[in-house]
């Protein structure tokens, strides 16, 4: 037990020795839809589009912190996992570098719409303060990223959860498929509004996704495998809230 | 194989996710969204951005703001995790 707990922080030492070692510092921004850079008609069709989600992900999550308030700080593990995992820009294969969504883990959690809100304060967070993303942009962003993204992950997870049972790999698939849905369906609103001259929107898609979602697959991993990891914490030592997650949502449920 | 060595293996693997494209892939990592501002160059030459963020920061104010936003996260994390374990000690 000790040994690997040194061992375990031996190697996170190292990682990280490695990681700055052969990282030169730069200012890099690394994913969504960039602030101007949808048309005003498609910036104000996805912003219609993510205002309902928004609107009943804020009534889930009235109705949780109301039915039950001993899940209000898992709700805000679920919040801040998403905002730690979208500040990590990882360099992919692709030669750019991205960053994982973190919704995953809330979706599996709680269901979609609570991180519809969860994953755009993130967003807005970014398109704020950071000039990441965007304030026109946002609605298509947080549609990608907060909406479908965990729409997806919440799907897989209940599929994998019936079909396999096996609920570390259920947990794994979600999070990495919440994570990689986001950034083809952020390729799709890029095609569409900006469809190839000859081939069209097709072409454009094909292009866009070689850029984002082709990127996003180590990354997608990597969520996959951190969600995990953060999965295991919890069910070592907080059994109680997570019996109380199973009976009351409906996500989270063990087979 | 102990709980304890299947995380330090996860860990791993993340670790050697993001550190094997920097030693063995030769490309400048910049954003993904700057490679796609340049897709859209290329697909609609005319297209200029309509407006831009409110104001832009310094890139080390920014890359200030980003460890903020990762650290405040992990501190939360750290935290509700601590809260669990001193919980389930209590009992």
């Amino acid at each position: 037990m000790k040994v690997q707990k040194t061992a375990s922080t031996l190697l996170l030492i190292l990682g990280f020795t490695l990681y700055f070692a052969v990282n030169e510092p730069q200012s890099a921004y690394a994913m969504h839809i960039m602030e101007g850079f949808l048309p005003l008609g498609w910036a104000i069709f996805w912003w219609v589009l993510f205002l309902p989600f928004f609107i009943l992900g804020l009534r889930a999550l009235i109705r949780i912190t109301k039915e039950t308030p001993e899940l209000k700080i898992m709700l805000g593990l679920a919040g801040a996992f998403t905002f730690v995992l979208s500040a990590l820009k990882i360099p992919s294969v692709t030669g750019s570098s991205s960053h994982p969504t973190g919704t995953g883990l809330g979706a599996v959690m709680f269901g979609a719409l609570p991180m519809s809100v969860l994953g755009s304060i993130v967003l807005l967070f970014q398109a704020l303060l950071l000039a990441h993303g965007g304030l026109t942009t946002l609605g298509a962003n947080a549609f990608s990223m907060a909406v479908i993204g965990p729409i997806i992950g919440y799907t897989v997870y209940k599929g994998m959860m019936k079909s396999t049972g096996k609920q570390k790999l259920a947990i794994f698939t979600a999070a990495a498929s919440a994570d990689l849905s986001t950034y083809v369906v952020t390729s799709i609103q890029m095609a569409l509004a900006f469809p190839a001259e000859s081939g069209g929107i097709l072409v454009s898609f094909v292009k866009f996704g070689g850029i984002f979602a082709l990127t996003q697959i180590p990354l997608a991993i990597s969520e996959g495998i951190l969600t995990v990891l953060i999965w295991n914490w919890l069910q070592t030592y907080s059994s109680e809230e997570l019996s109380v997650l199973q009976r009351k949502m409906k996500g989270a449920n063990q087979s | 194989m102990t709980n304890r060595s299947k995380n330090i293996l996860m860990l791993l693997a993340v670790i050697l996710l993001a550190v094997l494209p920097l030693l063995f892939v030769n490309g400048d990592f910049g954003g993904a969204d700057d490679a796609a501002e340049q897709a859209i160059a290329e697909l609609s030459p005319s297209y200029r951005p309509w407006f831009s963020s409110l104001f832009e920061l310094p890139s080390e104010t920014e890359s200030m703001l980003f460890a903020l936003q990762a650290a405040i996260g992990a501190g939360f994390i750290g935290y509700v995790i601590g809260w669990f374990k001193g919980k389930s000690k209590a009992q």
